[in-house]
């Protein structure tokens, strides 16, 4: 699968909001080879970005390390119903994908 | 002596532990972070995409609940369908819909068939969609056509049916209670109680892999896997063997698209 949609989901708990949200990504090493032998050129998200009404609350530095299509959780202090939360990912070939979604 | 009857305490004991391993925890670990949501998207797309020479989509395919009505429709496949007076399971239904609402060929909507995680397939991102609206509704496929009831018969045939190169059937290997093949159990398929939780966790995502599996695709790596000749995809042999594991397994309520090793 190529880098696509994401998924997200944010629920409120008791004085947090926990964010659950799947990528699409290849998440390539650059240690593996095709088929033909050649090797897969390194691929892979480097950033991650979680902001909730805007104000950024998670920064992440990801390595190559992590899986194909990912899962990544979060437990963010406050946050309230309808509030709004946005992951985004950059990685390194500048490819970025964002995502937006209230807390249920 | 005493070191002995240990020894021999030791390995009696080692089924009982092999029932408690760490490979339920670690499936339930896997399916909270299993990307088969992604998979049920991109088949969304496919089932409203419109292709094929006739420019359409599937949004009208008849998956035995009536045109485009998803609810429900896995878990009661595989089922007989008056159009095509044969019975007919998710895949081989799809492939239908395909031929005949989008006018594609048999030849090239069955040219890839079973995908990779780099390009996971149409099927397997269709199957995806489709059962995912049929979780937590019980297992019923069709048992009341003579069709359905010829196929129930002639799947059971074949699942002890020996054969190949290795005289093997499926119940050499999925015949007998407690057996394992590396970390995955072997369930004996003939039997309900085996049945019901393996069948309502198909299709899905296969870990190992990272790719989309389907029945369709079970069917044809075990034939591999026996040393038999390639089943034909849809074919009336693995339609078979599907509704005769479905039927053994009705009943239980459908908990997929779930994962596998």
């Amino acid at each position: 699968m190529a880098a696509g949609p994401m998924r997200m989901r944010a629920t409120q708990g008791a004085g947090f909001t926990d964010v659950r949200v799947l990528m699409t990504h290849p998440m390539e090493t650059g240690q593996r080879k095709d088929a033909d032998g050649k090797i897969v050129p390194l691929h892979f998200i480097q950033n991650v970005t979680v902001k909730l009404n805007g104000k950024v609350v998670v920064e992440a530095e990801t390595s190559q390390a992590v899986s194909r299509n990912p899962v990544f959780s979060f437990r963010i202090k406050g946050g309230a119903k309808g509030d709004k939360i946005e992951v985004s990912w950059l990685d390194n070939k500048g490819e970025s994908t964002s995502i937006e979604s209230a807390v249920a | 002596m005493t070191f002995k009857l240990g020894l021999v305490l030791a390995l009696a004991a080692a089924p009982a532990l092999a029932q408690q391993s760490p490979y339920a925890e670690y499936q339930r670990m896997a399916l909270e972070n299993a990307p088969v949501e992604l998979f049920e998207l991109g088949g969304e797309e496919l089932w409203k995409k419109r292709q094929g020479p006739k420019n359409a989509s599937l949004e009208r395919c008849d998956l035995g609940q009536g045109p485009g009505v998803l609810k429900g429709a896995y878990a009661g496949l595989p089922r007989h369908f008056a159009d095509t007076d044969r019975v007919m399971d998710l895949e081989a239904r799809l492939l239908h819909c395909m031929t005949t609402l989008q006018g594609r060929s048999r030849q090239e909507a069955t040219k890839r068939v079973f995908g990779n995680a780099d390009r996971p397939s149409e099927m397997e991102y269709l199957s995806a969609y489709v059962a995912r609206q049929s979780n937590g509704m019980k297992i019923a496929p069709g048992r009341t056509h003579p069709k359905e009831q010829e196929a129930y018969d002639l799947g059971r045939k074949l699942f002890f049916h020996r054969a190949g190169a290795w005289d093997f059937s499926c119940a050499s290997c999925h015949g007998e209670e407690g057996k394992r093949i590396r970390m995955s159990d072997l369930p004996v398929l003939s039997n309900p109680q085996f049945a019901r939780p393996l069948m309502a966790t198909w299709p899905a995502y296969r870990v190992s892999t990272s790719s989309f599996v389907t029945l369709q695709w079970r069917m044809n790596d075990c034939y591999r896997q026996m040393r038999m000749p390639e089943p034909t995809f849809g074919s009336d042999t693995t339609i078979a063997l599907i509704a005769y594991m479905m039927a053994t397994a009705a009943g239980e309520p459908y908990r997929g698209p779930a994962i596998k090793r």
